[in-house]
């Protein structure tokens, strides 16, 4: 298609302001994210509707792992960080260490998770 | 002071923002600075509907259904998660379209020869759709919290409703801001036209519109799915 390559048309966009250090994703790649995020809510609400599967122990770990995913998907092509300067990285992955460390560490000090 | 009288750099006059040593736009640090308290915000907020969950003394209950002869009185989860699938879906079409608007400005400036390029380079129908689809996810809200309150859980029902009401009313909260920035942004382009000089600005609304997205990513999973 050719809209494909058109991003490497920006003459007027301010790259080195916006931290933008490879080329945003394309339309199609856009599209092609939106499919797998649709695709992976559609097997997180399938799977909740499977008794057997809620009652197996691999549930919580499946959802989880799957909205990590998601998660992650959204940030790296929707949010570009993939493609801009560290310092973003570094502005968002920093403080999502630290609340990813005092939620796990709240679920053990109110006693919902355990080593034992 | 000698430097403060200097000419405007090159960078300065060519990109219209003062140079920083970063050689990045402030703006858009600030707004990766302000995504990352974001999350611990969300992260506070849903460390406590977890801490509290199965904590309630009375109900209604989000996913423990019990019905006669197991319970003496029946209990019905309240959750709808058919609704709750639709919303969120609604919400990840919602980045889609953010993207596309992006795209769009940042391509304004370029010939468009076909009626798809046409519709993808219209930075206005992007916009509009980004801004529809999260007042389709606010209504989906508005329906959810509704039906709770006639259902018997209010904020001071119990436990689970006041940590739900709590997450889930900030996250609407955040959406309904994010929803008046792009109102905000489509007037701009309805006044004088958004260009590829505007991508920054256009680019901070994109990103805080997505980290409400991520972050309903993770509260549709937490609260709603995993019981």
């Amino acid at each position: 298609m050719s809209h494909d390559n058109s991003h490497d048309h920006h003459a007027n966009v301010d790259h080195a302001a916006m931290g933008i250090e490879k080329e945003h994703p394309t339309w199609s790649t856009y599209w092609k994210v939106a499919v797998i995020l649709t695709l992976m809510t559609v097997i997180e609400v399938w799977i909740y509707y499977i008794p057997s599967f809620v009652a197996s122990r691999a549930f919580v770990p499946v959802l989880l792992l799957m909205s990590a995913v998601k998660f992650f998907i959204v940030v790296a092509f929707y949010m570009h960080l993939r493609y801009d300067h560290k310092l973003f990285r570094v502005l968002f992955t920093g403080p999502l260490i630290i609340a990813m460390t005092t939620l796990v560490g709240l679920m053990f000090l109110f006693g919902k998770f355990s080593l034992k | 002071m000698a430097h403060a009288a200097a000419a405007p750099s090159a960078h300065d006059t060519t990109h219209g923002h003062p140079p920083t040593s970063t050689g990045l736009d402030n703006k858009k640090i600030a707004i990766w600075a302000f995504i990352g308290s974001e999350c611990m915000l969300f992260a506070s907020l849903i460390s406590t509907y977890l801490i509290y969950k199965g904590r309630s003394v009375v109900g209604p209950y989000p996913h423990d259904a019990c019905l006669p002869p197991q319970c003496s009185t029946p209990l019905k989860a309240i959750l709808n998660i058919p609704v709750t699938s639709a919303s969120t879906f609604v919400l990840l079409m919602s980045s889609l379209a953010m993207v596309l608007a992006l795209a769009a400005v940042e391509m304004k400036d370029q010939p468009k020869h076909t009626t798809s390029e046409r519709i993808l380079g219209n930075s206005k129908l992007w916009l509009w759709m980004t801004a529809l689809l999260g007042t389709t996810f606010l209504a989906f809200q508005a329906f959810e919290f509704t039906s709770f309150v006639h259902e018997g859980l209010t904020i001071r029902t119990n436990l689970f409703g006041s940590s739900f009401f709590t997450l889930t009313g900030f996250h609407g909260a955040h959406v309904t801001a994010g929803v008046l920035w792009l109102l905000t942004l489509l007037a701009i382009d309805y006044r004088r036209g958004l260009g590829p000089k505007d991508a920054l600005n256009v680019d901070l609304a994109a990103l805080y519109w997505h980290f409400v997205d991520v972050v309903w990513i993770a509260i549709f999973t937490l609260v709603y799915l995993i019981k």
